[in-house]
């Protein structure tokens, strides 16, 4: 039940996108196609769960028994740019066609600040275990992706459309964005 | 090479031409993210640029002593390190801001604002430059955040730096200090401002 919450509060309630804003960089910029922002959101499935994974441990058993906490970010951040970086190179030997469909996406993961927020937002939930992390992770990265994909389908739309002037590009998506996360607000006491 | 560059220019530029929010979009998430008041904003933008302008001042002065493979996360441990300093002072002294910024101070590692900065200028330029082009992109950023921050707080609790100018229970646009306010306001501020901006050029 605990565990339905989670995923229900992530993916709906408090979106990580629309409502926390967090990944605000790539949900902008990947968004044009909905075939590069299913890649995209297949990469950050892959590297935010990893990375909640590693962080995890390392601030349980590194840091705070060491009284370390004030290097939470400075470490957070290069534990996920060695594993973004890791990542790639296992998939590149590993597994040619996975890495054929999220390579490109995988170095901007460093930058995405989702994964390093996520990361962090794991520590300071209620009862914190290692697999709840992961699965908080999991649901987050679900949450980034729904948003993603059908904010992409929207541009397409947008593509088309008859705009004035001033309008087109950035403002549209802008306010496109906007209402999106207004349909997100009528889930807002689901759990 | 330094001396080719107009000061003036160089230092002007990220509060219109180049401004990171209205016209780069770099940052985007804690633009977002605590704009909810017009304090808050001001405070966000005051942290980040105290960031930017010490890790421009570190980048330039140690640029030559980098290797080029490993300048990124060289650059990103820089920032990182006053990312930390930003965050224990903003506890001690400012809880209150502390609070409300949560885990947006942390964030400001990932600020993409600070290590574009730190990539395609401080890298390049000596240290005069490099502290008035993080001058000029932090005030850029901290204009805008603060406008972002009042429009949403005149409209959306009818104050302005917690002064209250509408009545105790009057009924104020709550939907922008809510989440969705944030896209909306930013999508017509970024309108205004271009239209400002090409009348200028």
């Amino acid at each position: 039940m605990e565990y339905i919450i989670i995923l229900i509060g992530a993916v709906f309630v408090n979106n990580i996108v629309l409502s926390q804003f967090l990944g605000i960089c790539p949900f902008l910029g990947v968004s044009s196609k909905v075939s590069t922002s299913v890649g995209m959101a297949g990469a950050v499935l892959f590297v935010m769960t990893i990375a909640t994974l590693a962080t995890y441990m390392l601030h349980e058993f590194i840091l705070v028994p060491a009284g370390l906490e004030y290097l939470r970010t400075i470490t957070f951040i290069l534990v996920i740019a060695a594993l973004v970086q890791m990542v790639e190179i296992i998939l590149k030997k590993v597994s040619p066609p996975l890495y054929q469909a999220l390579g490109v996406f995988l170095p901007l993961i460093t930058t995405n600040c989702a994964v390093l927020g996520v990361a962090i937002l794991a520590l300071g939930m209620e009862n914190a275990s290692l697999i709840k992390a992961v699965f908080f992770a999991i649901a987050n990265s679900i949450g980034f992706g729904l948003a993603l994909i059908i904010f992409a389908s929207l541009r397409e739309h947008l593509e088309l459309a008859d705009l004035p002037k001033g309008m087109k590009g950035v403002p549209i998506n802008l306010l496109a964005a906007g209402l999106l996360s207004l349909a997100f607000l009528g889930f807002t006491g689901l759990v | 090479m330094a001396e080719s560059i107009n000061q003036k220019e160089n230092f002007l530029k990220g509060i219109i031409k180049e401004n990171p929010i209205f016209v780069m979009l770099l940052g985007m998430c804690p633009t977002l993210g605590v704009t909810s008041s017009a304090f808050n904003g001001l405070g966000m933008g005051i942290a980040t640029m105290f960031v930017l302008l010490m890790s421009n001042i570190v980048v330039s002065l140690v640029k030559s002593q980098i290797p080029s493979k490993v300048r990124i996360p060289a650059f990103i441990i820089i920032i990182a390190s006053f990312v930390t300093i930003v965050e224990m002072v903003l506890e001690a002294f400012v809880p209150f801001l502390y609070e409300q910024l949560g885990i947006f101070i942390p964030l400001i590692v990932v600020n993409c604002l600070i290590l574009g900065r730190a990539e395609a200028f401080a890298s390049k330029n000596n240290v005069w430059s490099s502290i008035l082009d993080a001058l000029g992109m932090g005030l850029g950023f901290t204009i805008a955040l603060t406008i972002l921050g009042s429009v949403r707080e005149i409209l959306g609790s009818g104050s302005i730096f917690d002064f209250k100018f509408v009545a105790e229970n009057a009924n104020t646009f709550i939907l922008f200090i809510l989440p969705p306010g944030a896209f909306i306001a930013l999508a017509y501020l970024t309108v205004f401002f271009n239209k400002i901006s090409t009348k200028k050029a």
